[in-house]
């Protein structure tokens, strides 16, 4: 599942056990749940959250199995991403992914929605794998693709070859911030990072206003956020 | 006046072969003609050379190329005709089908057919001819935003204006490192920017510096700065069979895949939401996910 631990001014959110880490509608949940422990810690405006994962998988995506066998959870599944990727960009705190695995699909959305992406670069790739098989794109993780993939041939690349992206190529397509040579220098260098941004001194209310309103389409597309930006409307998820 | 001695190139729609009839000025065949009765017309008594087109299978790939020498300007037959082209490959798309575009001669394309608004004989006349090949040409545009297969432009030569638009409309853009040019005249001849043009551009050219590069300065661009600028994804090649050559290779790739076309196309137009709009193409996108 998922796991939280505190390092000084650090939340450290990880992704547990050897699996796949799909975004299953009780890992979603459990994520959820952290964050939101996380957002109502009385240091929050002063910290960082730095989300990465055990073994060999970041997250491969929705649990396409599940939803095969049980299609009712379809939605769900992706109105809780949508909740998730919608907290991390309120979330009142710098955020980086420390991706120690392969990232695919909703995966690679999970990643792409932090504020810094560091990567391994002797294994693991980050991989939008729809077009290999035949699944259609959801429009809010296009919003997500369109505002953190700056190079229209670099968003080519990632929607329109599947291209498997390692953490080097990543660096050269401004798909990843860095790139380290194992795991654990990854979740080092983040750590640095972190520390590094609290030392800074950060308003994190300020910083989670910024950041919405820089994300401002995403929160248009998860959790129905009007064009005018006014946050009345905050549906915990799909326009159902 | 005097006679032109003249040869029109016509596609004929067969399953598997390209199919080309030269015509005779005395000499009438009857066979499917693109053009209305009144163009046929003026074709017989006053024959300009209008570009055509021709769509060729080779396994996967489809080949749609612009033919003959000269400057491959749109005349609304010759938007016509590539309209036609890409429905029919369209319809003939299965997995692994990859369109290829390109050129005979030093031209990819030099834009519209200036010369044919001007024979309208007035200032207004000329206007509303130019409008209705900006107009037509918006089609052209969409069809290859919506075909359901990997596009590749092959630039053999110069592309400008709606020709260098033709060119952006491809996935993908190869060109020449030693000859050819990309020229948004535009801002030279005077020339309003068509919406859809620019949203093009805003699509697929990225930083602010290219995009101001491509429409306002004027510049002919040549292969290693249109790399550069992010127009262009390669010009590594010294002859326009280089050109063509890699393309085929890219191709073959892609068709590997075996992607399904629909979903390929689906994901493109999600990829270019503004210029969609513009264009009226609804992007099939939808907000509950079918996982």
């Amino acid at each position: 599942m998922c796991s939280l631990e505190k390092r000084g001014r650090l939340f450290i959110l990880k992704l547990t056990g050897d699996g796949e880490h799909r975004l299953n509608p009780t890992l979603l949940d459990s994520l959820r749940s952290n964050i939101n422990k996380i957002r109502s810690d009385k240091s929050s405006s002063e910290s960082v959250l730095i989300t990465t994962s055990d073994g060999k998988f970041f997250s491969n995506g929705y649990d396409l199995a599940l939803a095969k066998s049980n299609p009712s959870l379809s939605v769900p599944m992706d109105s809780k991403l949508r909740s998730l990727v919608a907290d991390l960009i309120s979330l009142p705190m710098p955020t980086i992914a420390a991706v120690t695995g392969h990232a695919s699909a909703a995966g690679f959305i999970l990643a792409m929605s932090h504020d810094y992406v560091l990567m391994r670069r002797d294994r693991g790739f980050l991989y939008m794998s729809e077009l290999d098989i035949d699944l259609e794109v959801p429009a809010w993780f296009m919003a997500v693709i369109r505002l953190k993939i700056g190079s229209p041939a670099a968003r080519r690349d990632v929607m329109l070859t599947a291209a498997k992206v390692t953490a080097d190529k990543g660096v050269e397509m401004g798909v990843v911030d860095s790139a380290y040579d194992s795991a654990a220098e990854t979740v080092e260098a983040a750590v640095r990072l972190g520390e590094e941004i609290v030392r800074r001194g950060c308003d994190g209310h300020v910083y989670g206003k910024m950041r919405e309103s820089l994300l401002r389409e995403v929160l248009v597309h998860t959790i129905g956020l009007d064009e005018s930006g006014s946050s009345r409307v905050r549906n915990t998820g799909s326009k159902l | 006046m005097g006679l032109y001695k003249y040869r029109i190139y016509i596609p004929i729609k067969i399953r598997s072969l390209r199919y080309t009839i030269q015509h005779q000025q005395n000499i009438i065949h009857t066979f499917q003609f693109q053009s209305s009765l009144s163009s046929l017309f003026t074709i017989l008594f006053f024959p300009p050379i209008i570009t055509m087109c021709t769509l060729e299978k080779r396994g996967d790939l489809f080949l749609l190329t612009l033919t003959g020498d000269g400057e491959h300007r749109f005349h609304p037959d010759t938007i016509a005709t590539i309209l036609s082209l890409l429905a029919q490959a369209k319809s003939q798309s299965k997995r692994g089908s990859v369109l290829i575009t390109t050129a005979h001669g030093k031209f990819f394309s030099n834009g519209f057919d200036l010369a044919w608004a001007q024979t309208a004989g007035s200032k207004t006349g000329a206007a509303n001819r130019l409008h209705q090949m900006v107009e037509s040409f918006k089609p052209v545009v969409s069809a290859l935003l919506d075909l359901p297969m990997p596009t590749i432009a092959a630039l053999n030569g110069h592309a400008a204006a709606a020709g260098l638009i033709l060119a952006l409309s491809h996935d993908y853009v190869f060109m020449r490192k030693d000859r050819g040019v990309l020229y948004m005249s535009e801002v030279d001849i005077g020339l309003s920017m068509p919406e859809y043009f620019s949203a093009l551009v805003r699509a697929k050219v990225g930083t602010s510096a290219a995009r101001r590069e491509l429409l306002l300065s004027g510049k002919k661009i040549r292969g290693e700065e249109a790399v550069g600028l992010g127009i262009v994804d390669t010009a590594a090649y010294d002859s326009a069979e280089g050109v063509v050559e890699a393309s085929v290779r890219l191709g073959e790739k892609l068709a590997a895949k075996k992607w399904s076309g629909e979903v390929y196309a689906s994901i493109r137009k999600s990829l270019y939401p503004e210029l969609c709009g513009i264009l009226g193409i609804e992007a099939r996108v939808f907000a509950i996910p079918k996982l």
